[in-house]
């Protein structure tokens, strides 16, 4: 399931709320086990065995035969050296990697953009800002992806008419066909729905920042780009860290968008990303060793991103 | 960055302020607008900016299609179940681990962390293959199980936060004024507990409610869709024919719309119940 953004800022809230902790008991008991029983078991059953099954069958064979009952063989890291020597595997890995890096490089300098233009608007225009933010914030993925294909729909759509207004022919251009045009507007929508949680989260950490140190630096003469990398950014690193983390993590396993793009009729081999690209091989040709092993591949990696992440909660946990 | 409170750059920023604004609500003023328009005025070759459309029709025509309301009654059954069991199981967990030290402990908020960054992407053929040999493909059950299992890890942290916020001696206090632990915790702890559990149950809900991914590989059948895939099933049956967009957005607005009624709602409450919890405690 996809984190969504207000996962990370209530995060930060509860990180907030739980700082005077205490342990009651440190006595041996059954206790705290039998609380935890409930979520273990449900976790287990839904993502552990699963996670077994996946690593089990990532070593065997899934062909026709198997599709009809037959036992799968094993063959030992077989999906795993086909997959390397497969260049398209690495044409979806770096596609991913390079889309992730410029959806969550964008969102990150709009997102600090927004936040920063917050502090200094007129408390009215902020708020009708503030509002905006939420409403797209609050839109379900797949209602916004609706929207937005409709947005760029080549025969009516207003992003075509707005151009073509401006005086460029932009009359019946097919945004969804070129690859290239395609992952452009893929990346405007996931920016679009991810700076409202970094703008905010932004926001919120500048309050961090006096207003005192910022007048000092530019009375001693500090161009404002001075007073940004030099003041605020290293206070706020922090919270421009765990953002950043997060926004990669998210985009770098982005799905939705990409499948419903792909439902106006682009060419999936062209558009795929390490999602679709896992989906594609599990549903549409029940290889189930080949989209395990890349299935894999995805959670060792999302993982080895994580780390950052666990270990920073890990010393609020201690804390 | 502030640049001193000169009267240029705060007009200038009071007005990037009202573009970016315009920029991020167009499309879910456009989701709105289309859809109260016919489709003979959005078949026109310049599209209309202001809402003088009015017309039900799409609205109606989407509800009496006979598909929605099924596909509503599944989201709000599984987010129904989906909220009431995570809630109860992330706060016993998280009761376990902010009120105890035991072997083990550190293992599972490990395991919590890392879970919770996992990608529905890189489980999610697995958990296929595991709910059809099971026979949960298409049930409530069955999404709700993948669903309670994907949440619980972030509530759960969200909850620890709350519950290690509420100071022991307050417990204790009361323990010795001759409530009995469990008395203790309902009377004095549970209340002060409510704002993180409304905060925690939100979220599951919207996790849920919105859900896509899992949703699509778990409900293969067209009778037991949740709101998501309906709504993509109902883009992609209407553009076999010219896509009718007026019925979409209406499609796309009735589902969107709830969500962001209850996020904005809530959103206010949630910071106006944290503070308020603060200033009774």
């Amino acid at each position: 399931m996809s984190s969504t953004p207000s996962a990370g800022v209530a995060a930060m809230a509860s990180a907030a709320a739980g700082r005077s902790s205490r342990p009651a008991s440190r006595r041996r008991r059954p206790a705290p086990y039998l609380l935890l029983l409930p979520a273990v078991a449900v976790l287990v059953a839904a993502m552990g065995y699963p996670l077994v099954w996946q690593v089990i069958s990532s070593l065997q064979e899934f062909g026709l035969a198997q599709q009809f009952g037959q036992p799968a063989p094993f063959v030992g890291l077989d999906n795993y050296a086909r997959l390397v020597t497969d260049p398209y595997l690495w044409t979806v890995v770096l596609r991913s990697i390079a889309f992730c890096l410029v959806a969550a490089g964008a969102t990150m300098a709009v997102g600090v953009g927004v936040a920063l233009l917050m502090r200094v608007l007129p408390t009215a225009v902020r708020i009708v800002l503030q509002i905006s933010l939420l409403l797209a914030w609050a839109m379900p993925v797949v209602a916004s992806m609706t929207v937005w294909r409709w947005l760029f729909d080549w025969r009516r759509g207003v992003v075509n008419w707005l151009l073509t207004a401006a005086g460029l022919d932009f009359r019946g251009h097919n945004w969804l066909q070129e690859p290239l045009s395609f992952f452009a507007v893929a990346a405007i929508i996931v920016v679009w729905m991810s700076v409202p949680f970094v703008a905010f989260s932004v926001y919120a950490g500048l309050t961090q920042v006096s207003e005192e140190v910022l007048e000092a630096a530019q009375m001693d003469g500090a161009s404002p780009a001075q007073r940004f990398w030099g003041i605020v950014v290293p206070i706020i690193r922090p919270v421009l860290a765990i953002v950043l983390l997060l926004q990669i993590i998210w985009d770098l396993r982005v799905f939705t968008q990409i499948k419903l793009l792909q439902d106006a009729g682009s060419i999936a081999s062209e558009t795929n990303l390490l999602g679709t690209y896992i989906y594609q091989l599990g549903t549409g040709s029940s290889d189930f060793g080949t989209a395990s092993a890349v299935s894999i591949f995805v959670l060792v990696l999302t993982v080895a991103l994580s780390a950052f992440y666990v270990r920073g909660m890990l010393k609020e946990d201690e804390s | 960055m502030r640049t001193g409170s000169r009267r240029p750059g705060r007009i200038g920023a009071g007005i990037a302020g009202i573009v970016v604004a315009l920029i991020w609500a167009f499309p879910v003023y456009w989701m709105v607008n289309s859809s109260l328009l016919p489709d003979a005025v959005l078949q026109s070759s310049s599209p209309t900016f202001l809402p003088f459309g009015g017309s039900w029709s799409n609205f109606t025509a989407v509800v009496s299609g006979g598909t929605f309301l099924p596909a509503l009654g599944m989201s709000v059954l599984v987010a129904l179940v989906v909220v009431a069991c995570s809630l109860f199981f992330a706060f016993l967990a998280a009761l376990a681990i902010s009120r105890f030290r035991f072997r083990g402990r550190k293992s599972f908020v490990l395991a919590v962390l890392f879970v919770q960054m996992l990608p529905a992407e890189g489980l999610f053929i697995a958990q296929y293959k595991l709910m059809s040999s099971v026979g949960l493909l298409n049930t409530v059950l069955g999404l709700s199980v993948l669903y309670i299992a994907a949440i619980v890890p972030f509530t759960v942290w969200m909850l620890r936060g709350f519950v290690a916020g509420i100071p022991v001696d307050l417990e204790e206090a009361a323990m010795v004024d001759g409530l009995s632990r469990t008395q203790a915790f309902l009377r004095i702890t549970f209340p002060l507990l409510a704002p993180g559990l409304v905060a925690a149950g939100v979220y599951a809900f919207l996790q849920s409610w919105n859900e896509f991914t899992v949703a699509l590989v778990v409900l293969q059948d067209d009778s037991s869709r949740t709101l998501p895939l309906w709504l993509r099933g109902f883009v992609q049956a209407s553009a076999s024919r010219a896509t009718d967009w007026g019925q979409v957005m209406a499609a796309s607005t009735l589902v969107a719309v709830p969500v962001i009624v209850f996020f904005l709602i809530v959103q206010g409450r949630m910071t106006s119940g944290l503070v308020g919890g603060a200033v009774k405690g």
